[in-house]
């Protein structure tokens, strides 16, 4: 499994990425500079966390129309996996390869935190390494990661089974209590309906090497080599 | 060729919670300012254009609206243009 992991300028959470595929997993890993176009070579893409053009007028709206992205609708239209981290996710909702938004945090703070994150189901290239209803320590780090999508568009994603992640406690049960951003539903990471498009707002980069003390990311990555 | 002055209006969709909107409408009410109510946050755009005509600038603000400017997910848009340089 080649991983190729796209940098725009503003992201900084790209060498954390290739730290877990390439120096845990060993897995072929190569950084793509936003400006290129070819990525023929790559089996996953990864968008990740940061703040891409600084985040100006909407977070990942700039990014959105980077050269590479052309390239990387192209890649998930052909059923190729993309994984978007925090701005990852951001960029992803607003090229359209996943429905909805993400808006400010109901409580406007930037959060940086380790939070319980409930694993939906595992019946998806993405989650298979877990079991159903797992209960993950992950951290997060974002100030806009509250999702937004209409009502018709959120029971179209229950119905379709791509919500993959949801916040909790450590019970694994989801309400208002454990929802640290506002989501709609809790939502933290949801696919597109073929599933090969992933979009979350925690970390699993930075829980994957247990000298960084959590080690529940991994096993994402994992799943895929 | 004709230029044109143009502002443009992002605001939330009415069914998007506002928390910054609600943060500084309780700022107001702690100024003494009770009766304020509906604040709604949005951004204000000033750009200046070349098009060949008023209908073709219209048809353009709409794309850089619907492409960029704004995210119809969550935003509505407005726009006013008038003939000239600002």
């Amino acid at each position: 499994m080649k991983f190729g992991i796209v940098v725009f300028p503003g992201s900084n959470c790209d060498r954390d990425v290739a730290m877990v595929t390439e120096g845990i997993l060993n897995q072929p890993t190569r950084f793509i500079w936003h400006q290129d176009t070819d990525i023929d070579d790559i089996d996953t893409v990864v968008i990740p966390g940061g703040f891409s053009y600084g985040d100006y007028l909407r977070c990942g709206a700039i990014a959105r129309f980077s050269p590479i992205m052309n390239s990387i609708i192209k890649h998930a239209e052909a059923g190729k996996l993309v994984l978007g981290i925090c701005n990852g996710f951001q960029v992803l909702t607003e090229a359209r390869l996943l429905p909805g938004a993400l808006i400010r945090n109901r409580d406007l703070h930037f959060i940086c935190d380790q939070i319980p994150v409930k694993v939906e189901h595992n019946n998806s290239l993405w989650t298979k390494g877990y079991q159903s209803a797992e209960v993950l320590q992950l951290p997060i780090a974002h100030g806009e990661g509250n999702y937004y999508a209409e009502e018709d568009t959120l029971k179209e994603l229950e119905d379709n089974n791509q919500v993959l992640f949801r916040y909790s406690n450590r019970k694994g049960e989801t309400t208002p209590q454990t929802n640290p951003n506002g989501s709609c539903r809790n939502i933290a990471g949801i696919t597109n309906k073929k599933g090969n498009v992933l979009g979350m707002m925690p970390h699993p980069e930075r829980a994957s090497d247990a000298r960084l003390g959590f080690v529940h990311g991994k096993a994402l990555f994992a799943a895929l080599c | 060729m004709k230029k044109f002055s143009v502002r443009v209006y992002v605001t939330l969709r009415a069914s998007v919670l506002d928390t910054a909107g609600t943060a500084v409408e309780s700022g107001l009410h702690q100024l003494g300012y009770e009766g304020v109510e509906g604040v709604r946050i949005g951004k204000y755009i000033e750009l200046n254009l070349t098009a060949e005509s008023e209908e073709k600038a219209q048809q353009d603000l709409h794309e850089m609206c619907d492409k960029l400017l704004s995210n119809p997910v969550i935003e509505n848009y407005s726009f006013e243009l008038t003939p000239g340089e600002a």
